[in-house]
């Protein structure tokens, strides 16, 4: 292509990366040396953008000049674009220098003297501070980048345990702490059957809902759905089975469901948690929403720093569609449905399901304003389920008989077992501490629904969470406890930091805002009053920013002000 | 065949159009403005084809590019002519109603299969079934080309081959069907249109038209004489001969452009006379014997551009021109004024306005409507006729108005620089984005994109030299020699070699190429010499 304005060649290895990722697409492929295919045979391919700077990110541990510029030309792409995307997204190191770097959480729900510890004993290495790694359950986490390999997550992150990876051991797998109030709905297998045999997931009831899905057709699985009150559970609550009537009702002839399975909020691990334990359920759940809306393509956007998930629910797929439930002809009915899982790159807002699109489309992943809502316009601008793991388990929860109305708890901070807890909706949060073994100490505040959540005071422990529409929001339903040892100022400023550094750019109120939060709640930390230009800033943010990150950017913010929780040294007096 | 020398289609169409063929045009780095109305065409979802030796930066652009060896384009358009023919993809009410000579054109075109292209032009069968099956049944289509069409020794044929399957599909005189020969500089069609050319008068009136010819005779005060003047290999040829003696240049630097630089420069050096007019003080006005600083067409005079599109447009003078340059026009009034001629001083819109008077087809274009209306496209016969999109209208008019339209069946002949094992590799010459013609304009401006004069090889020919990129290389054809440093091309295929035209001073590359020309348009095979390439030995 003629844009290629980057003289740098690729190198060996990298172009072998790049080609095994493009030669699933038939395109751009001289035919001898007398035709060729490409031009928008090629550029349709854009999706496949971002799979090739992982291989390259992965196989020589950045994007190099080379690198980029080979993949640009493949596909058609505008090198300046292509920049773009790849600077985009945290996990891609753009450049011609490779490192290792090792990445730490000293996100809300760490432990900052754990943190300093850790950094201190790493040596040798490049060492960078970054969000929430979802392993909050398990102390500190940080992930390996070592140049060749891909990324590696480390749970229950040691010094000790962060070299031998680097030396190419395998890091030893975390266990998860489940737990549940009542009965088990959601984590019914869980823990209990082996993530990757497809045997043991029909033995724990698997594939049971599909086969009901299939014998009683889609106008009653809506009817299921609708009478079990079930709702999205990736933050924003929309009945699930609107959603999918309006996609079924769509007369297009291409649907896409998708699985929002880019979990980042912080203080959050119930994806992961599914992903990596009952990977099974969620392509039932995914090719249940398939058949039933006429969607023949499925994709799961699995979050980039989720290497295990990724791993088990890629086996997962394979395993299904060799046994005949991805595919054509899923069990005999005559529908079709296959699906494909995408890694994410390190970026927050993708969670946000239009970003998500942009970013499986091969964009930069910028949210658009809606409507029109996904149902319409989704990705490649076809009609779209987009779902949420554990909405989409939730599914399949409620169409086998196993039950509905309980909701995921992620619980870390100053709790005695961290872990995840499963609970019938209208739980308290006091309920919940109990649940996972108390806190440690006097309760000061609790962060529910993570960095887009709210702060509620120690004292008012008792108020119930719920789905509907209430005073505290439900958001992802992670709960991070903070006993009075916390420096709440630290927190606080680390949440303005997160929505500053996630921020997408693009809308000015959240780019703009997203700073000035930062600025200003460091100088009203430092004893300047600032709180007439918070509250503006948090204004503007909520009433004039594209998506929900910028909207929410200012609640956590805005709450512990209001609560009181910072400012007076972060301590209680 | 249809006359006025000119597009008949609009740029606005093909950015609507369902099929593009490039054939024979690097438009990406040739033409970038106009490929810039291609790419919209592309993202409105138009289907590309690219013929082309090279996959050029254009056919990096398209769905298909096949590859034919170069100077065999007939073999291949007569292929997907029968192929149409064969597959019943004719549009047969069109073909009935308004041709003529299309029981020849089946007969000439019958032996003409796949197999048989494919054994002439290289691109395999399949794809030149594709390429027939695309044009037939597009509802429509653009078929755009240029030097890699005209510039060989049938170029004229190569022509007649494309507008032949135009007329085979109706691909002629609708809205987004059309014959886009594209133009290499801002002002080529305009220079047409003002009767720059050997046998047409301004408006594209033939000479050998006795009233049109009549009309000029009177309004001009004087006789022209009935016979075609010389086209430029003529006139070369005419300078060997020695019957022409005395050469006004204006604007041109064949020094360097022409091909077989060689003959070419022994001819201007044999001249009595030579006069050159130019912005810069060229390769060429370094041979002549008076040199006229003229002013810059684009900034420094005033008066009108035709784009590709036959678009008239207004130029305004924003400065005056440096030192002595002068505008052409003033240039000229003053040598007649100095042969004995009372011609007042020279105004932009007078002289328009008497061409108006003299051309029925630009006869409704006033500077008052150009710059109201933002350009006209002609025919604009009247002042409220509102210019034509599109040519061959009356095509589709039922009852026909106007002549038939002919077929005009030609044969393909293979290039005349034959290659041997003397002369084993093909070499064809073109453009690079940042460079115009003989660089006279460009060649002083910096360019982060620029790479010179070279060689461009497939690494299996360097390899075989054997020369690593950069390395010096003796280039040598039947008529010339030269050194050029190497640049190895993967695009390029064993066998095919490419040269950039801008770098003359560096690497003369009109050395090597072909002076042996069109006889029905005087151009050069410029596109298809036979060069052997060795190490320089020193």
């Amino acid at each position: 292509m003629d844009l290629r304005h980057i003289a740098a060649d690729p190198s060996p290895v990298e172009r072998e990366a790049v080609d095994a990722v493009l030669a699933e697409g038939e395109f751009d492929a001289p035919i001898g040396d007398r035709t060729a295919v490409g031009g928008r045979t090629a550029s349709a391919r854009r999706d496949l953008l971002l799979p090739a700077f992982h291989a390259l990110n992965d196989a020589a541990g950045r994007i190099s000049e080379g690198g980029l510029g080979y993949v640009c030309e493949r596909l058609t792409v505008p090198p300046a674009e292509g920049y773009g995307v790849a600077t985009f997204y945290d996990l891609f190191a753009v450049g011609d220098d490779a490192a290792t770097v090792v990445r730490v959480c000293d996100d809300v729900g760490s432990d900052p003297d754990a943190v300093e510890e850790l950094i201190a004993g790493l040596d040798g290495v490049t060492v960078e501070r970054c969000s929430c790694l979802g392993h909050c359950d398990t102390g500190s986490a940080a992930i390996v980048h070592v140049p060749g390999s891909g990324p590696v997550e480390v749970p229950a992150a040691t010094a000790e345990r962060i070299s031998a990876v680097i030396a190419g051991e395998s890091p030893e797998e975390s266990v998860a702490s489940l737990g549940a109030i009542g009965d088990r709905v959601l984590l019914a297998r869980a823990g209990s059957v082996d993530p990757s045999s497809i045997e043991d997931y029909q033995r724990g009831g698997g594939y049971r809902a599909l086969a009901e899905a299939v014998t009683i057709g889609s106008g009653a699985v809506f009817d299921i759905l609708s009478d079990a009150g079930l709702r999205g559970r990736g933050g924003a609550g929309f009945p699930t089975a609107d959603k999918w009537k309006a996609v079924a009702g769509d007369e297009s002839t291409v649907k896409y469901v998708v699985c929002n399975a880019d979990e980042s909020e912080p203080g959050t691990f119930k994806d992961r948690t599914i992903l990596e334990l009952d990977p099974f359920a969620v392509i039932e759940g995914m090719t249940l929403a398939g058949l039933v809306t006429g969607a023949g393509e499925g994709f799961i956007y699995v979050r980039g720093e989720y290497v295990t998930a990724r791993r088990r629910i890629e086996h997962a797929v394979e395993t299904a569609r060799s046994a005949g439930y991805l595919g054509i002809d899923i069990m005999g009915t005559g529908l079709s449905f296959d699906i494909e899982v995408r890694r994410g790159a390190g970026a927050y807002v993708c969670g946000e399901e239009t970003a998500l699109f942009r970013s499986i489309e091969g964009f930069r992943g910028e949210p658009r304003a809606k409507p029109p809502f996904p149902t319409r316009v989704g990705l490649f601008g076809a009609p779209t389920v987009i779902g949420n793991v554990e909405t989409l388990i939730g599914v399949v929860a409620a169409l086998d008989g196993t039950g509905s109305g309980t909701k995921l708890f992620p619980i870390s901070g100053a709790v005695r077992r961290p872990g995840l807890y499963e609970a019938p909706l209208g739980v308290t949060v006091a309920e919940l501490i109990t649940a996972a073994g108390g806190a440690t100490g006097p309760v000061r505040t609790v962060l529910v629904g993570g960095a887009a959540g709210r702060f509620i005071d120690g004292s008012d422990l008792h108020v119930p969470l719920d789905d509907a529409p209430t005073e505290v929001p439900l958001g992802s339903g992670a709960l991070v406890v903070f006993d009075e040892s916390v420096d709440m100022d630290r927190v606080v400023r680390r949440i303005a930091r997160f929505f500053r550094d996630e921020s997408c750019g693009q809308c000015v109120p959240c780019r703009i805002g997203t700073v000035r939060q930062v600025e200003a709640l460091d100088r009203h930390l430092s004893g300047a009053d600032e709180r007439v230009l918070l509250d503006d800033v948090s204004a503007v943010l909520r009433d004039a920013s594209i998506c929900g990150l910028g909207q929410l950017a200012s609640e956590a913010v805005q709450s512990a002000l209001d609560l009181g929780l910072v400012g007076t040294g972060g301590r209680n007096a | 065949m249809f006359g006025a020398g000119g597009g008949t289609s609009s740029y606005e169409e093909i950015e609507t159009t369902d099929l593009i063929l490039l054939w024979g045009t690097n438009a990406r780095v040739a033409h970038p403005i106009f490929f810039h109305h291609v790419l919209k065409g592309i993202d409105n979802g138009a289907g590309v084809f690219a013929i082309d030796p090279r996959r050029s930066e254009s056919a990096a652009w398209a769905d298909h590019w096949l590859g034919i060896d170069v100077g065999t384009d007939i073999a291949l358009s007569n292929a997907v002519g029968r192929e149409i023919i064969a597959a019943g993809l004719v549009n047969e009410a069109f073909v009935d109603r308004v041709t003529t000579g299309f029981d020849e054109y089946r007969a000439a075109v019958e032996p003409c299969t796949l197999e048989w292209a494919e054994s002439i032009t290289g691109v395999p069968a399949a794809s030149i079934r594709e390429l027939a099956h695309a044009y037939a049944t597009a509802e429509t289509a653009q078929l755009c080309w240029t030097l890699g069409i005209t510039e060989h020794h049938n170029g004229s044929d190569n022509v007649f081959s494309l507008i032949n399957l135009s007329l085979l599909t109706g691909h002629i005189g609708r809205y987004g069907s059309g014959l886009v020969p594209i133009r290499g500089q801002n002002n080529v069609q305009g220079g047409g249109d003002m009767g720059a050319l050997p046998n047409k008068l301004p408006g594209f009136q033939d000479v050998a038209d006795d009233e049109a010819r009549g009309a000029f005779e009177r309004a001009w005060g004087t006789t022209i004489p009935p016979e075609p003047g010389w086209h430029i290999s003529a006139m070369f040829e005419a300078m060997e001969r020695r019957d022409l003696r005395a050469l006004y240049v204006i604007g041109e630097n064949p020094a360097q452009s022409e091909a077989n630089a060689t003959a070419v420069r022994a001819a201007l050096t044999g001249l009595d006379h030579l006069v050159v007019q130019d912005l810069y003080l060229t390769a060429t006005a370094e041979l002549a014997d008076v040199v006229l600083p003229a002013a810059a067409g684009w900034a420094e005079t005033d008066g009108t551009f035709t784009s590709s599109e036959r678009r008239v447009q207004r130029v305004r003078k924003a400065i005056e021109p440096p030192g002595e340059a002068r505008d052409d026009m003033v240039i000229l009034v003053d040598l007649a004024r100095r042969f004995g001629h009372d011609w007042p001083d020279p105004v932009a819109e007078d002289v328009w306005d008497e061409l108006r008077s003299l051309s029925p087809i630009h006869a409704g274009m006033s500077y008052q409507r150009l710059e109201e209306e933002g350009g006209l496209q002609w025919p604009c016969r009247t002042e409220d006729d509102p210019g034509d999109l599109f040519l061959h209208g009356r095509l589709w008019e039922d009852p026909l108005v106007g002549p038939r339209a002919p077929f005009v069946p030609v044969n393909y002949r293979p290039p005349l620089d034959e290659l041997t094992r003397e002369f084993p590799i093909r070499l064809t010459t073109g453009r690079h984005l940042d460079s115009y013609n003989t660089g006279v304009q460009t060649g002083q401006l910096d360019s982060p994109r620029r790479t010179g004069g070279t060689i461009d090889l497939s690494p299996e020919d360097a390899a075989a030299i054997p020369a690593t990129a950069g390395e010096s290389v003796r280039v040598t054809s039947r008529r010339g020699t030269l050194v050029a440093p190497v640049r190895i091309d993967d695009r390029l295929r064993v066998g095919l070699a490419f040269m950039p035209i801008h770098y003359p001073d560096e690497v003369d590359v009109n050395l090597l190429t072909n002076d042996e020309w069109d006889p029905k348009s005087g151009t050069a095979e410029f596109k298809a010499a036979a060069i052997r390439v060795e190490r320089v030995e020193s």
